[in-house]
Protein backbone atom coordinates (compact mmCIF):
# COMPACT_ATOMS: atom_id res chain seq x y z
CA UNK A 1 0.00 0.00 0.00
CA UNK A 2 1.38 3.04 -1.51
CA UNK A 3 0.02 6.64 -0.58
CA UNK A 4 1.08 10.24 -1.36
CA UNK A 5 -0.55 11.96 1.81
CA UNK A 6 -2.09 15.17 1.06
CA UNK A 7 -2.25 17.58 4.02
CA UNK A 8 -3.80 20.81 4.01
CA UNK A 9 -2.04 23.85 5.44
CA UNK A 10 -4.52 24.46 8.45
CA UNK A 11 -4.05 21.03 9.39
CA UNK A 12 -0.52 21.95 10.32
CA UNK A 13 -1.14 24.77 11.97
CA UNK A 14 1.10 26.67 14.59
CA UNK A 15 1.06 25.74 17.83
CA UNK A 16 2.02 28.13 20.45
CA UNK A 17 2.43 26.92 24.02
CA UNK A 18 4.84 24.28 22.08
CA UNK A 19 6.50 26.59 20.31
CA UNK A 20 6.96 28.77 23.08
CA UNK A 21 8.08 25.99 25.45
CA UNK A 22 10.46 24.90 22.26
CA UNK A 23 12.38 28.39 23.04
CA UNK A 24 12.54 27.98 26.58
CA UNK A 25 9.76 29.51 27.71
CA UNK A 26 7.96 27.42 30.60
CA UNK A 27 4.04 26.24 29.59
CA UNK A 28 2.19 28.80 31.88
CA UNK A 29 5.16 31.51 31.91
CA UNK A 30 3.85 35.36 31.76
CA UNK A 31 5.15 35.94 28.26
CA UNK A 32 6.39 39.37 27.78
CA UNK A 33 4.38 41.38 24.90
CA UNK A 34 7.50 41.46 22.91
CA UNK A 35 7.90 37.95 22.56
CA UNK A 36 4.15 37.67 22.12
CA UNK A 37 4.79 40.11 19.05
CA UNK A 38 7.71 37.93 17.74
CA UNK A 39 5.16 34.59 17.97
CA UNK A 40 2.63 36.49 16.21
CA UNK A 41 4.70 37.77 13.61
CA UNK A 42 6.08 34.11 13.25
CA UNK A 43 3.59 32.28 13.03
CA UNK A 44 2.10 34.65 10.22
CA UNK A 45 5.17 33.73 8.40
CA UNK A 46 4.67 29.85 8.65
CA UNK A 47 1.30 30.23 7.81
CA UNK A 48 2.04 31.71 4.32
CA UNK A 49 5.21 29.37 3.41
CA UNK A 50 3.80 25.83 4.92
CA UNK A 51 3.09 23.15 2.24
CA UNK A 52 3.39 20.00 3.80
CA UNK A 53 3.02 16.48 1.85
CA UNK A 54 4.04 13.19 2.72
CA UNK A 55 4.20 10.01 1.01
CA UNK A 56 4.20 5.86 2.49
CA UNK A 57 4.51 2.77 1.36
CA UNK A 58 4.09 -0.70 3.09
CA UNK A 59 7.60 -2.96 3.59
CA UNK A 60 7.46 -6.38 4.65
CA UNK A 61 8.97 -6.88 7.50
CA UNK A 62 12.15 -8.89 6.04
CA UNK A 63 12.52 -5.99 3.33
CA UNK A 64 12.59 -3.42 6.76
CA UNK A 65 14.85 -5.92 7.81
CA UNK A 66 17.75 -4.77 5.05
CA UNK A 67 16.58 -1.22 5.01
CA UNK A 68 16.95 -0.81 8.76
CA UNK A 69 20.53 -2.85 8.36
CA UNK A 70 21.66 0.22 6.26
CA UNK A 71 25.27 0.53 5.64
CA UNK A 72 25.87 -1.48 9.35
CA UNK A 73 26.37 1.90 11.73
CA UNK A 74 23.92 0.82 13.81
CA UNK A 75 24.21 0.47 17.33
CA UNK A 76 24.32 -3.47 17.85
CA UNK A 77 21.39 -3.24 19.76
CA UNK A 78 18.34 -0.81 19.71
CA UNK A 79 14.48 -0.86 20.34
CA UNK A 80 13.59 -0.90 16.67
CA UNK A 81 15.66 -4.00 16.76
CA UNK A 82 13.63 -5.38 18.99
CA UNK A 83 9.91 -3.99 17.75
CA UNK A 84 9.92 -4.67 14.38
CA UNK A 85 10.02 -8.84 14.28
CA UNK A 86 7.02 -8.25 16.28
CA UNK A 87 5.30 -5.91 13.87
CA UNK A 88 1.99 -6.83 12.03
CA UNK A 89 1.93 -4.21 9.20
CA UNK A 90 5.32 -1.85 8.77
CA UNK A 91 5.34 1.71 6.12
CA UNK A 92 8.42 3.47 5.64
CA UNK A 93 7.51 7.16 5.49
CA UNK A 94 8.63 10.81 5.06
CA UNK A 95 6.57 13.81 5.35
CA UNK A 96 7.96 17.53 5.17
CA UNK A 97 6.48 21.04 5.70
CA UNK A 98 7.94 21.81 2.63
CA UNK A 99 10.96 23.95 1.42
CA UNK A 100 9.25 27.77 2.00
CA UNK A 101 9.27 27.94 5.49
CA UNK A 102 13.50 27.02 5.65
CA UNK A 103 14.01 29.61 3.25
CA UNK A 104 12.09 32.10 5.06
CA UNK A 105 13.93 31.38 8.01
CA UNK A 106 17.30 31.64 6.45
CA UNK A 107 16.21 34.97 5.08
CA UNK A 108 15.28 36.10 9.04
CA UNK A 109 19.25 34.85 9.95
CA UNK A 110 20.69 36.61 6.84
CA UNK A 111 18.70 40.34 7.41
CA UNK A 112 19.89 39.56 11.56
CA UNK A 113 16.22 39.01 13.05
CA UNK A 114 17.37 36.43 15.11
CA UNK A 115 14.48 36.59 17.35
CA UNK A 116 12.51 36.17 14.69
CA UNK A 117 14.21 33.60 12.81
CA UNK A 118 14.69 31.62 16.52
CA UNK A 119 11.07 31.63 17.26
CA UNK A 120 10.12 30.50 13.40
CA UNK A 121 12.62 27.40 13.56
CA UNK A 122 10.47 27.04 16.99
CA UNK A 123 7.30 26.78 15.34
CA UNK A 124 8.43 24.85 12.17
CA UNK A 125 10.12 21.83 14.57
CA UNK A 126 7.17 21.44 16.13
CA UNK A 127 4.69 21.81 13.15
CA UNK A 128 7.37 19.20 11.17
CA UNK A 129 6.94 16.59 14.02
CA UNK A 130 3.13 17.47 13.79
CA UNK A 131 2.78 16.54 9.67
CA UNK A 132 4.54 13.18 11.02
CA UNK A 133 2.24 12.61 13.56
CA UNK A 134 -0.49 13.21 11.49
CA UNK A 135 1.02 10.62 9.02
CA UNK A 136 1.16 7.89 11.39
CA UNK A 137 -2.80 8.62 12.45
CA UNK A 138 -3.64 8.36 8.50
CA UNK A 139 -1.53 5.09 8.28
CA UNK A 140 -3.58 3.61 11.36
CA UNK A 141 -6.89 4.90 9.73
CA UNK A 142 -6.22 3.21 6.41
CA UNK A 143 -5.32 0.02 7.34
CA UNK A 144 -8.13 0.10 9.87
CA UNK A 145 -10.25 0.59 6.54
CA UNK A 146 -8.53 -1.89 4.44
CA UNK A 147 -9.34 -4.97 7.70
CA UNK A 148 -6.40 -4.42 10.32
CA UNK A 149 -8.30 -5.20 13.46
CA UNK A 150 -5.84 -6.00 16.15
CA UNK A 151 -7.77 -5.67 19.35
CA UNK A 152 -5.51 -3.09 20.94
CA UNK A 153 -3.20 -2.31 18.27
CA UNK A 154 -2.00 0.84 17.23
CA UNK A 155 1.22 2.69 15.00
CA UNK A 156 4.44 3.99 16.43
CA UNK A 157 7.03 5.55 14.07
CA UNK A 158 10.56 5.40 14.65
CA UNK A 159 13.06 7.84 12.63
CA UNK A 160 17.10 7.26 11.61
CA UNK A 161 18.92 9.28 13.98
CA UNK A 162 17.24 8.19 17.06
CA UNK A 163 17.75 5.38 19.56
CA UNK A 164 20.78 4.10 18.02
CA UNK A 165 19.61 3.69 14.04
CA UNK A 166 22.14 5.62 12.61
CA UNK A 167 21.41 8.59 9.99
CA UNK A 168 23.17 6.26 7.27
CA UNK A 169 19.80 4.20 7.47
CA UNK A 170 18.40 7.13 5.49
CA UNK A 171 19.88 5.54 2.36
CA UNK A 172 18.13 2.69 1.89
CA UNK A 173 14.10 4.02 3.23
CA UNK A 174 14.93 6.96 0.72
CA UNK A 175 15.73 4.19 -2.20
CA UNK A 176 13.14 2.02 -1.15
CA UNK A 177 10.22 5.15 -0.33
CA UNK A 178 11.65 7.37 -3.12
CA UNK A 179 9.79 10.62 -0.96
CA UNK A 180 11.86 13.11 -4.38
CA UNK A 181 7.99 12.16 -5.33
CA UNK A 182 7.16 15.11 -2.86
CA UNK A 183 9.83 17.00 -3.20
CA UNK A 184 11.81 15.48 -0.39
CA UNK A 185 15.95 14.61 -1.45
CA UNK A 186 18.88 13.55 0.69
CA UNK A 187 22.72 15.20 1.21
CA UNK A 188 25.48 13.18 0.59
CA UNK A 189 25.56 12.99 4.30
CA UNK A 190 21.89 11.40 4.85
CA UNK A 191 20.36 14.97 5.89
CA UNK A 192 17.13 15.25 4.22
CA UNK A 193 16.27 18.48 2.35
CA UNK A 194 14.09 20.68 3.24
CA UNK A 195 15.32 20.58 6.39
CA UNK A 196 12.32 20.54 8.24
CA UNK A 197 11.26 16.93 7.74
CA UNK A 198 10.69 13.42 9.11
CA UNK A 199 11.08 10.25 8.31
CA UNK A 200 11.40 6.80 9.32
CA UNK A 201 9.27 3.43 10.01
CA UNK A 202 5.54 3.14 11.40
CA UNK A 203 5.33 -0.16 13.18
CA UNK A 204 1.65 -1.49 13.74
CA UNK A 205 0.99 -4.17 15.88
CA UNK A 206 -0.40 -4.95 19.52
CA UNK A 207 0.26 -1.65 21.69
CA UNK A 208 2.54 -4.02 24.05
CA UNK A 209 5.42 -4.51 21.64
CA UNK A 210 6.30 -1.18 21.57
CA UNK A 211 7.29 -1.16 25.71
CA UNK A 212 11.25 -1.27 25.80
CA UNK A 213 13.25 -0.01 28.84
CA UNK A 214 15.48 3.17 28.30
CA UNK A 215 18.31 1.19 29.08
CA UNK A 216 20.80 1.34 26.15
CA UNK A 217 23.90 2.76 25.91
CA UNK A 218 23.01 5.24 24.20
CA UNK A 219 20.08 6.47 26.34
CA UNK A 220 22.82 7.68 29.05
CA UNK A 221 23.68 10.11 26.75
CA UNK A 222 19.86 10.87 24.99
CA UNK A 223 18.32 14.17 26.55
CA UNK A 224 15.34 14.35 24.24
CA UNK A 225 13.59 11.40 26.50
CA UNK A 226 10.55 11.42 23.61
CA UNK A 227 10.31 7.45 23.55
CA UNK A 228 8.97 8.10 26.85
CA UNK A 229 6.38 10.74 26.14
CA UNK A 230 5.63 8.95 23.16
CA UNK A 231 5.23 5.68 25.39
CA UNK A 232 3.29 7.22 27.93
CA UNK A 233 0.80 8.56 25.32
CA UNK A 234 0.75 5.47 23.30
CA UNK A 235 -0.48 3.47 26.45
CA UNK A 236 -2.56 6.26 27.63
CA UNK A 237 -4.52 6.81 24.49
CA UNK A 238 -7.83 5.59 23.29
CA UNK A 239 -8.72 5.98 19.42
CA UNK A 240 -9.88 8.39 17.68
CA UNK A 241 -6.67 10.37 18.63
CA UNK A 242 -6.96 14.16 18.93
CA UNK A 243 -5.29 16.12 16.67
CA UNK A 244 -2.51 17.69 17.95
CA UNK A 245 -1.81 15.69 20.61
CA UNK A 246 1.78 14.10 20.92
CA UNK A 247 5.39 15.47 20.18
CA UNK A 248 7.53 12.52 18.72
CA UNK A 249 11.41 12.79 17.52
CA UNK A 250 12.21 16.53 16.53
CA UNK A 251 12.46 17.32 13.35
CA UNK A 252 15.58 19.81 12.95
CA UNK B 1 23.70 59.77 31.13
CA UNK B 2 26.58 59.41 28.23
CA UNK B 3 26.54 58.15 24.66
CA UNK B 4 28.69 55.07 25.59
CA UNK B 5 25.87 54.24 28.64
CA UNK B 6 22.98 55.27 26.36
CA UNK B 7 24.23 52.44 23.34
CA UNK B 8 24.53 50.22 26.22
CA UNK B 9 20.94 50.71 27.55
CA UNK B 10 19.64 50.61 23.83
CA UNK B 11 21.38 47.16 23.17
CA UNK B 12 19.86 46.01 26.39
CA UNK B 13 16.04 46.98 25.28
CA UNK B 14 16.85 45.44 21.68
CA UNK B 15 16.18 48.72 20.17
CA UNK B 16 18.41 48.29 17.37
CA UNK B 17 17.80 51.17 15.19
CA UNK B 18 18.57 53.66 18.46
CA UNK B 19 21.83 51.52 18.69
CA UNK B 20 22.60 52.21 15.47
CA UNK B 21 21.67 56.09 16.02
CA UNK B 22 23.73 56.37 18.73
CA UNK B 23 26.66 54.48 17.73
CA UNK B 24 27.06 56.93 14.57
CA UNK B 25 26.16 59.58 17.48
CA UNK B 26 29.52 58.67 19.35
CA UNK B 27 31.32 58.08 16.31
CA UNK B 28 30.46 61.81 15.12
CA UNK B 29 31.79 63.30 18.68
CA UNK B 30 35.16 61.26 18.21
CA UNK B 31 34.99 58.85 21.05
CA UNK B 32 37.71 55.86 20.21
CA UNK B 33 36.21 52.89 18.65
CA UNK B 34 37.51 50.51 21.77
CA UNK B 35 35.48 52.53 23.56
CA UNK B 36 32.01 52.53 21.86
CA UNK B 37 32.68 49.17 21.65
CA UNK B 38 34.18 48.35 25.12
CA UNK B 39 31.95 50.72 27.06
CA UNK B 40 28.66 50.37 24.94
CA UNK B 41 28.15 47.36 22.88
CA UNK B 42 29.49 44.89 24.50
CA UNK B 43 28.85 46.58 28.18
CA UNK B 44 25.27 46.20 26.96
CA UNK B 45 25.77 42.07 26.03
CA UNK B 46 27.44 41.37 29.29
CA UNK B 47 24.00 42.66 31.06
CA UNK B 48 21.74 40.92 28.73
CA UNK B 49 24.60 37.79 29.47
CA UNK B 50 24.18 38.00 33.09
CA UNK B 51 20.67 38.57 33.21
CA UNK B 52 19.72 35.58 31.00
CA UNK B 53 22.64 33.02 32.87
CA UNK B 54 20.00 34.43 36.26
CA UNK B 55 16.86 33.25 34.30
CA UNK B 56 15.72 37.03 34.18
CA UNK B 57 14.71 37.14 30.71
CA UNK B 58 14.23 34.72 28.13
CA UNK B 59 16.31 33.69 24.44
CA UNK B 60 14.15 36.30 22.44
CA UNK B 61 15.26 39.28 24.53
CA UNK B 62 18.91 37.96 24.28
CA UNK B 63 18.61 37.44 20.17
CA UNK B 64 16.76 41.03 20.13
CA UNK B 65 19.49 42.46 22.03
CA UNK B 66 22.06 41.07 19.79
CA UNK B 67 20.45 42.27 16.51
CA UNK B 68 20.56 45.42 18.34
CA UNK B 69 24.48 45.02 18.98
CA UNK B 70 24.75 44.23 15.12
CA UNK B 71 23.56 47.28 14.18
CA UNK B 72 26.39 49.73 16.10
CA UNK B 73 28.69 46.57 14.79
CA UNK B 74 28.19 47.68 11.40
CA UNK B 75 28.74 51.31 12.13
CA UNK B 76 31.95 50.68 13.72
CA UNK B 77 33.94 47.69 11.63
CA UNK B 78 35.20 49.96 9.47
CA UNK B 79 36.87 51.86 11.80
CA UNK B 80 37.72 48.89 13.77
CA UNK B 81 39.36 47.58 10.68
CA UNK B 82 40.88 51.22 10.31
CA UNK B 83 42.55 51.26 13.60
CA UNK B 84 43.67 47.44 13.94
CA UNK B 85 41.52 47.21 16.94
CA UNK B 86 42.25 43.16 17.58
CA UNK B 87 38.60 41.44 17.96
CA UNK B 88 38.70 38.81 21.17
CA UNK B 89 39.19 36.10 19.03
CA UNK B 90 38.53 33.74 15.83
CA UNK B 91 36.35 31.27 16.32
CA UNK B 92 35.06 28.46 13.68
CA UNK B 93 31.19 26.86 14.48
CA UNK B 94 29.23 24.25 13.02
CA UNK B 95 27.20 21.64 13.20
CA UNK B 96 29.09 18.35 13.19
CA UNK B 97 28.67 15.94 9.75
CA UNK B 98 25.28 14.20 9.77
CA UNK B 99 23.42 16.50 12.11
CA UNK B 100 21.27 19.71 10.45
CA UNK B 101 20.20 20.67 14.03
CA UNK B 102 21.87 24.50 14.00
CA UNK B 103 20.24 26.24 16.01
CA UNK B 104 22.15 25.95 19.11
CA UNK B 105 25.11 26.29 17.47
CA UNK B 106 23.49 30.12 16.07
CA UNK B 107 22.91 31.44 19.51
CA UNK B 108 26.52 30.09 20.50
CA UNK B 109 27.70 32.17 17.20
CA UNK B 110 25.43 35.78 17.77
CA UNK B 111 26.28 35.42 21.45
CA UNK B 112 30.12 34.83 20.93
CA UNK B 113 29.75 37.75 18.28
CA UNK B 114 27.85 39.73 21.12
CA UNK B 115 31.14 39.00 23.27
CA UNK B 116 33.14 40.57 20.35
CA UNK B 117 34.62 36.94 18.76
CA UNK B 118 35.11 37.11 15.08
CA UNK B 119 32.92 34.01 13.99
CA UNK B 120 33.13 32.11 11.17
CA UNK B 121 29.96 30.23 10.87
CA UNK B 122 30.15 26.96 8.56
CA UNK B 123 27.00 25.86 9.39
CA UNK B 124 25.48 22.27 9.50
CA UNK B 125 26.60 19.09 8.39
CA UNK B 126 30.21 19.79 8.38
CA UNK B 127 32.81 17.58 7.50
CA UNK B 128 35.54 17.50 9.98
CA UNK B 129 38.12 18.37 7.12
CA UNK B 130 36.47 21.36 6.67
CA UNK B 131 36.20 22.15 10.18
CA UNK B 132 40.13 22.26 10.00
CA UNK B 133 41.13 23.62 6.88
CA UNK B 134 38.83 26.63 7.89
CA UNK B 135 40.74 27.09 11.11
CA UNK B 136 44.00 27.01 9.60
CA UNK B 137 42.97 29.44 6.56
CA UNK B 138 41.85 31.98 8.90
CA UNK B 139 43.97 32.02 11.88
CA UNK B 140 41.45 30.79 14.34
CA UNK B 141 42.20 29.72 17.74
CA UNK B 142 38.76 27.82 18.63
CA UNK B 143 36.83 25.20 16.77
CA UNK B 144 33.41 24.96 18.42
CA UNK B 145 31.58 21.87 17.93
CA UNK B 146 27.30 20.99 17.91
CA UNK B 147 25.36 18.38 17.70
CA UNK B 148 22.18 17.09 18.90
CA UNK B 149 21.91 13.10 18.07
CA UNK B 150 23.40 10.30 19.84
CA UNK B 151 23.80 9.16 16.33
CA UNK B 152 26.54 11.77 15.28
CA UNK B 153 28.13 13.17 18.32
CA UNK B 154 30.69 10.82 17.76
CA UNK B 155 31.97 13.04 14.53
CA UNK B 156 33.27 15.51 17.01
CA UNK B 157 36.06 12.97 17.78
CA UNK B 158 36.83 13.26 14.25
CA UNK B 159 37.60 16.65 14.42
CA UNK B 160 39.75 16.32 17.50
CA UNK B 161 41.93 13.85 16.13
CA UNK B 162 42.50 15.40 13.20
CA UNK B 163 43.95 18.54 14.89
CA UNK B 164 46.15 16.03 16.64
CA UNK B 165 46.98 14.20 13.54
CA UNK B 166 48.06 17.40 12.17
CA UNK B 167 49.55 18.54 15.21
CA UNK B 168 47.59 21.17 15.18
CA UNK B 169 46.01 20.83 18.42
CA UNK B 170 47.98 22.89 20.83
CA UNK B 171 47.35 25.93 18.86
CA UNK B 172 43.33 24.97 17.87
CA UNK B 173 41.77 24.26 21.26
CA UNK B 174 38.07 22.67 20.80
CA UNK B 175 34.93 23.45 22.47
CA UNK B 176 31.50 20.68 22.39
CA UNK B 177 27.96 21.41 23.02
CA UNK B 178 24.64 19.87 22.11
CA UNK B 179 22.20 17.97 24.02
CA UNK B 180 23.77 14.74 24.11
CA UNK B 181 27.34 16.10 25.02
CA UNK B 182 28.70 16.44 28.49
CA UNK B 183 31.65 17.04 30.20
CA UNK B 184 32.73 13.18 30.52
CA UNK B 185 32.03 12.93 26.64
CA UNK B 186 34.43 15.96 26.06
CA UNK B 187 37.37 14.66 27.82
CA UNK B 188 36.75 11.43 26.51
CA UNK B 189 37.55 12.26 23.01
CA UNK B 190 39.77 14.84 24.11
CA UNK B 191 38.16 18.35 23.45
CA UNK B 192 39.81 20.96 25.05
CA UNK B 193 35.84 22.00 26.47
CA UNK B 194 32.77 21.70 26.95
CA UNK B 195 29.64 24.26 27.23
CA UNK B 196 26.38 23.50 28.68
CA UNK B 197 24.83 26.23 26.90
CA UNK B 198 25.41 28.97 24.43
CA UNK B 199 26.15 31.44 28.03
CA UNK B 200 28.30 29.08 28.83
CA UNK B 201 30.10 28.96 25.99
CA UNK B 202 31.34 32.53 25.40
CA UNK B 203 33.03 31.99 29.25
CA UNK B 204 33.98 29.00 28.00
CA UNK B 205 35.89 30.22 24.80
CA UNK B 206 37.01 33.41 26.47
CA UNK B 207 38.58 31.26 29.14
CA UNK B 208 40.26 29.22 25.73
CA UNK B 209 41.80 32.17 24.52
CA UNK B 210 43.03 33.90 27.72
CA UNK B 211 40.26 36.41 27.84
CA UNK B 212 38.35 35.31 30.60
Amino acid sequence: MTAILEVAPDEIRPRREAALEQMGIPRGATVPPHVERLYESAAEIFAETVAPAGVWNEIAVEAFAAVYRGEGRNAPDSPVLEIFPKAERLALFAVTIGGATSAALQRCFEAQDFALAYTLDAIASVAADDAADLTERRYAAALRADGWDTPDGDVLRYSPGYCGWDVTGQRRLFAYLQPEAIGLTLTESCLMQPLKSVSGVMIAGPRAIHRFRPTYPFCDRCETRTCRERLRTLFARREPVPYPERRHDRAG
Amino acid sequence: MTVLAEIASAVIDGDHDRVGALTRQAIGERLSPQAILDDGLIAGMTVIGDRFREHEIFLPDVLLAARAMYAGMDELRPLLVRDGVPSMGKVVIGTVRGDLHDIGKNLVGIMLKGAGFEVIDLGHDVAPEKMVDTAVEHGASVIGMSALLTTTMGAMSDVVALLKERRLDGRIRTIVGGAPVDEAFARTIGADAYGFDAGNAVDVVKRLVGRA
